[in-house]
């Protein structure tokens, strides 16, 4: 009858479920999860993919970060844009990363996009999008460029062009409209620009720099920031008062009167 | 009557379970359909991915590859069906090694079935399973949500299907040349596409006989036109 330490059980813990089901249909409130603003796309031009994104970061209403970086590193040739919750997102990519780091070494291979975009959608999908990780994963590799986006559940999408975040919808309608196929480097940098800035003027939750990176067959740029979009303004003026603006008409130095009232001598104990 | 709130309750937890979809999830509100034909079977869908009223992906790609003969059309959570087709293919990879021959459509279908079945309070899956082998020729099976498995001549299914019952039961003939069979699913998942705002985007199909996959895209411009569109 030795009593033996028992070991906790591993995993999620759901026995408060039913409380809260009670709890909220007595009339109480679930607090509400925060939920991240951002705009995030990429696409595929001529020779490799552009990847751009803003550097707003929130908490409910506040502006938590006004330049974070949401173009993650995966491997030297593949990198990942990452919305929705921020811890998420920067350990989703890190775990992956680390992952197809092994990988490489293992095989003596440069990884490839198809392998990192299967790596994410199953470790996404085993946590049923509890994983709050939206992501745009582009890269280069031996097959060519590639592109896909990554929802929290663990669906995908390969597509030449793609856009995720709350400002998705700004970013997409400036990829619907001017998009082709064989773009040039300039005007993929330009356009995947434009997409970003829609998202930092149109959406609340989108603000502050766009940071672009460009990915192609033997380089990458990382360029951040590209752009300031809410470029601080130089002072045009001297908006303050110079010494003797306010004219002294007079001055006066009076002495105030007292009178004692009451005088009281008390003993203070000496610190030693 | 505690008797009476038990079932409700029951009901409503399974609603949640089976077809039930978590907000923010992606879905495939969408027409599939497979048939057969002369010589195999075609399988169409059209090409809308949702989240809410946003439309995630306006050229998707419903029929999926299993093995160089069968393929699946995918209809409800976009996650849980890729991951579903991932996993199937991967067994089926498995057992064309081990048998050292293609997969029968049947054994397919009964690997998406087993999966669906099992998971049936998790997932929220609805799978046509089309394919042709030597044994059978072309083949058509239907996965819906829950798991049941059925074989039959041709399969509808996704939201855009409910519109399809009355004209597939109507047009729907056997042994039909393979243009005839193209046109009677372009015609179908058209007409489903046009009722069905969940639907949309292109036409896509494929041909599946023992020469291998035949696909055809339909984009806008090419969508067969009915009597309103003139």
């Amino acid at each position: 009858m030795a009593a033996c330490a028992e070991l906790p059980a591993g995993g999620f813990v759901f026995e408060n479920c039913q409380r809260n089901k009670f709890l909220e249909s007595q009339g109480y409130k679930v607090p509400k999860a925060y939920k991240t603003g951002t705009t995030i796309c990429g696409l595929v031009y001529k020779d490799g993919i552009v990847l751009g994104a803003d550097t707003r970061a929130t908490e409910d209403t506040i502006v938590a970060d006004k330049n974070c970086a949401k173009i993650h590193y995966i491997s030297s040739n593949i990198y990942c844009c990452g919305a929705g919750t921020a811890a998420d997102t920067e350990m989703t990519t890190q775990l992956i990363s680390s992952e197809l780091e092994l990988h490489r070494l293992n095989t003596g291979r440069q990884p490839r996009v198809c392998t990192a975009n299967r790596l994410l959608k199953q470790m996404l999908f085993r946590y049923h999008g509890y994983i709050g990780a939206a992501l745009v994963l582009g890269g280069v590799d031996s097959t060519g460029p590639h592109l896909y986006s990554i929802w929290p559940h663990g669906s995908t999408d390969k597509l030449p062009f793609v856009t995720m975040g709350s400002g998705s919808l700004a970013a997409m309608a400036t990829f619907e409209d001017r998009y082709k196929a064989d773009l040039s480097r300039d005007e993929a940098m330009k356009l995947v620009r434009d997409a970003i800035c829609a998202g930092i003027f149109n959406d609340l939750g989108s603000g502050s720099n766009v940071d672009l990176c460009v990915i192609t067959k033997d380089k990458v740029d990382y360029i951040r920031p590209y752009e300031e979009a809410n470029k601080k303004g130089v002072r045009q003026g001297k908006y303050r008062y110079d010494r003797g603006t306010t004219v002294v008409i007079s001055s006066e130095v009076k002495k105030v009167e007292l009178e004692v009232i009451d005088t009281e001598v008390r003993a203070v104990p000496m610190e030693t | 009557m505690a008797t009476m709130a038990m079932t409700n309750m029951f009901a409503s937890d399974q609603l949640a379970a089976v077809g039930g979809l978590r907000p923010g999830e992606v879905t495939t509100g969408t027409t599939i359909m497979a048939v057969e034909f002369d010589g195999g079977v075609i399988i169409g869908a059209d090409s809308r991915t949702t989240t809410g009223a946003y439309i995630a992906n306006r050229v998707t790609d419903k029929l999926t590859k299993v093995t160089e003969h069968i393929y699946c059309c995918r209809s409800g959570s976009a996650a849980d069906t890729q991951a579903i087709a991932d996993i199937v293919k991967y067994h089926l990879d498995f057992n064309r090694m081990e048998m050292g021959e293609e997969p029968r459509v049947h054994t397919a279908a009964n690997v998406f079935k087993e999966m669906c079945y099992d998971h049936r309070d998790s997932l929220s899956a609805g799978i046509i399973v089309a394919g042709w082998d030597k044994r059978g020729g072309g083949q058509v099976f239907s996965v819906p949500i829950g798991g049941m498995l059925q074989r039959g001549p041709f399969a509808i299914g996704g939201s855009g299907s409910t519109y399809l019952y009355g004209y597939v039961d109507a047009m729907f003939k056997p042994d039909m040349k393979q243009e005839d069979c193209l046109k009677f699913v372009s015609n179908a998942v058209a007409l489903a596409i046009s009722r069905d705002g969940s639907s949309g985007g292109i036409i896509r199909m494929a041909a599946i006989t023992k020469n291998g996959v035949e696909r055809f895209t339909l984009t806008g411009d090419q969508l067969p036109k009915f009597y309103e569109d003139n």
